[in-house]
């Protein structure tokens, strides 16, 4: 029989091997918790309550319960009768004496484009009226015969509510309930999360197209030479972003150094000048030279671990020069590429500085549209639906960055 | 010798195809320094214009001034700006590095459990587009600003930049800590050091370059950042970079590309602070120094 391996004081040896370990895990986790407590404080919580904020909606029922109650029992089919209407009544004059009615009428016209008025001007006349009320309110705004006010009122009565993600891909619920794409006229998000997705997949394009042949040279030149060049790439890495897009429009715009440029060489003359900033192609244009870097450092670590003798030996078979780089190197750096084609993606698509300062009309992205609906049109519901698709699309991509590059190879420089 | 060298016997396709080549990397190189090594000479301009005029082009003395550096000078606005920019990157800083040393060499023991999982949390500030980020933090503040006022006050904005600078200071000092030689910690405590001793004689001069390295990312991402100071600042916070903002979005004063000049210096200084820190880095782990 095997006598049981014992410390010096008499402890059985596995054990005091795992109460080890165990203290060792607990200090690695104890020196990593100050910093999850804070990131968890004041990034991940405020990040979920943003995502709370996209299907919270407490103001109408907090402000119009009466109108809810009676509704909760409401068909949908025709509009309402009196009783509706005397609750109606009541709540607008109680939601005007508290001064929060300009917030409701603000929420439904976000809705269905128009109620403001028909909300705050009603609740105007409504405390001077007598029952019954169901006709006064139809002769002071016909809105309030129109079933479509009615139903956009139910269907904001839940204090969780789907329609700021609707509103998101440009959809509503119709009258009967069903969802639908809503006018035409008003359909724009789909198409900028398509232009969003667009522009990122240019630019990231772009990045590789460019930096491949520059990192392939960093790569293979002595170290010497290739840290010179190095610094060309690193410059503009540590250069503030809002400098660099200063920059651009200095040099892109009409009366800019490039325009000037091709007009003294005489490829243009001075009456056509080309408009390259405050569009599309400008933001394209400043967004690669930012992102470039990103592109850059991953091909050229990883070309750096491939050995120049695969060349060699490729050749010394037969292949020809260009074959034997087709079909030998550039497999090889596909890890490289994959690692920098995703880290340009993700950064690119939450793009907001360089577009909102070049992209003009046609250059916006959707962190653009995230930034008006939380500054100046203060739906912040929807600002915060968009943002949570983005959201989505980013944690998608990183998570397959995690899992194909591993976010510990994250190299900076 | 080099893999892009050309080869004695070279045909006319390939001295073709590899005079290409280096045009092309010449073109990207250009391209990647052309907003530098345009804007610092337009910011002598003489004229309040944002192009080369002749007189410049013929290298004229009385075509060159200093006159926008004057100016950004003599603005109360900018030198407010200047002076909030550095206290909040230099505040943030300070946190984000303590913060983030602690949680990489946490992160960075083997005993550590859910690595990865904490590792891409702690790590993602970086990833979340910018906006997101403050709208949360924006929507965050609103809700506990009765307890703890943060919105339009200094602890607010230095609070949200210590959130975006930590990343870069956990990623320098993991990729620093990965080449550590734990015998040492090993031999340290084995000679009688405590864990405190062993961590400030042993440890810390070996990763320190990797932390100010990550210190100066972390400074240099608060001295950038402009979204969480439009969304959560008051005018009493102005910065550079949103006065920056500002002058971009109205009409561009040619001081703007003083202060960008200045800037550029800013970033120079840094980026060869980061790269002698990194060879040295190099050599104390005993890689051949680059």
């Amino acid at each position: 029989m095997s006598e049981l391996l014992t410390t010096v004081d008499g402890r059985p040896l596995k054990a005091a091997l795992a109460s080890a370990e165990r203290t060792k895990r607990i200090r690695a986790v104890l020196l990593v918790m100050p910093l999850f407590i804070f990131i968890f404080f004041s990034f991940l919580y405020p990040i979920a309550l943003m995502l709370y904020r996209s299907v919270e909606n407490p103001l109408i029922a907090q402000h119009m319960p009466n109108t809810v109650a009676i509704l909760e029992n409401w068909d949908g089919k025709e509009v309402p009768g009196e009783e509706a209407f005397a609750a109606l009544a009541k709540d607008l004059v109680t939601a005007r004496e508290a001064r929060e009615i300009g917030k409701v009428a603000t929420r439904l016209n976000f809705e269905t484009p128009g109620l403001r008025s028909v909300i705050t001007g009603s609740a105007r006349s409504a405390g001077k009226w007598k029952p019954p009320y169901k006709e006064k309110f139809i002769d002071r705004r016909k809105e309030w015969g129109d079933l479509t006010t009615w139903v956009t009122i139910k269907r904001l009565s839940p204090t969780i509510t789907s329609v700021n993600y609707l509103a998101a891909i440009d959809r509503q619920y119709n009258v009967d309930g069903e969802i639908q794409m809503i006018g035409s006229d008003y359909q724009i998000y789909v198409d900028l999360f398509m232009r969003t997705m667009w522009m990122s997949i240019v630019v990231t394009v772009s990045c590789l197209v460019l930096g491949f042949p520059i990192a392939y040279m960093l790569a293979s030149l002595p170290l010497r030479h290739s840290n010179l060049l190095m610094i060309l790439v690193l410059l503009p890495f540590w250069t503030s972003l809002l400098v660099r897009t200063t920059s651009w429009i200095v040099l892109l715009q009409t009366q800019g150094v490039l325009n000037d440029l091709m007009v003294w060489t005489g490829i243009i003359n001075d009456a056509q000048r080309i408009q390259l900033i405050f569009n599309a192609q400008g933001t394209v244009i400043a967004m690669t030279q930012i992102l470039l870097p990103f592109m850059v450092l991953p091909l050229y670590s990883v070309m750096k671990t491939i050995p120049p003798s695969y060349l060699r030996a490729a050749e010394s078979l037969g292949a020809h020069r260009f074959l034997a780089f087709w079909r030998v190197y550039v497999p090889n750096t596909l890890p490289g590429v994959g690692a920098g084609c995703l880290l340009v993606f993700i950064l690119a698509i939450g793009y907001y500085i360089t577009p909102a300062l070049v992209g003009g009309q046609d250059g916006q992205m959707i962190s653009n549209m995230i930034a008006f609906h939380m500054q100046k049109s203060l739906n912040w519901g929807l600002a915060a639906a968009l943002g949570g698709i983005l959201l989505g699309g980013v944690v998608i991509l990183y998570w397959l960055y995690n899992k194909l590059v591993g976010i510990d190879r994250l190299k900076l420089g | 010798m080099s893999q892009i060298s050309l080869p004695d016997h070279a045909g006319p396709v390939e001295t073709i195809w590899h005079w290409l080549y280096i045009f092309i990397c010449a073109f990207v190189f250009l391209f990647l320094i052309a907003p530098i090594l345009v804007i610092v000479p337009l910011s002598f301009n003489a004229e309040p214009y944002f192009t080369f005029t002749k007189e410049m082009m013929s290298l004229k003395p009385e075509a060159f001034s200093m006159r926008w550096y004057e100016d950004f000078m003599a603005k109360e606005i900018w030198q407010r700006s200047i002076g909030n920019s550095f206290f909040i990157a230099f505040c943030s800083t300070i946190l984000a590095t303590v913060l983030g040393t602690l949680a990489a060499l946490g992160l960075s023991r083997s005993e550590m459990p859910y690595k990865g999982l904490f590792m891409g949390l702690l790590i993602s500030p970086m990833i979340v587009p910018l906006v997101i980020t403050a709208a949360g933090i924006f929507f965050f503040y609103a809700t506990v600003n009765d307890y703890i006022p943060l919105t339009g006050t200094y602890l607010g904005i230095i609070l949200a930049h210590t959130v975006l600078g930590t990343p870069f200071v956990v990623i320098t000092v993991t990729a620093t800590l990965s080449g550590f030689d734990h015998s040492l910690t090993r031999a340290g405590a084995m000679l009688g050091a405590d864990p405190t001793t062993v961590f400030f004689k042993i440890i810390m001069p070996l990763i320190l370059p990797g932390v100010i390295s990550g210190a100066l990312f972390a400074f240099v991402t608060s001295f950038d950042e402009v979204v969480v100071v439009l969304f959560v600042a008051s005018v009493e916070q102005q910065t550079i970079p949103r006065q920056m903002w500002a002058g971009i979005r109205e009409s561009i004063s040619p001081t703007i590309l003083a202060v960008a000049t200045i800037l550029i210096c800013i970033s120079i200084v840094l980026l060869a602070t980061v790269e002698l820190l990194r060879r040295r880095s190099e050599r104390l782990r005993g890689m051949s120094p680059g």
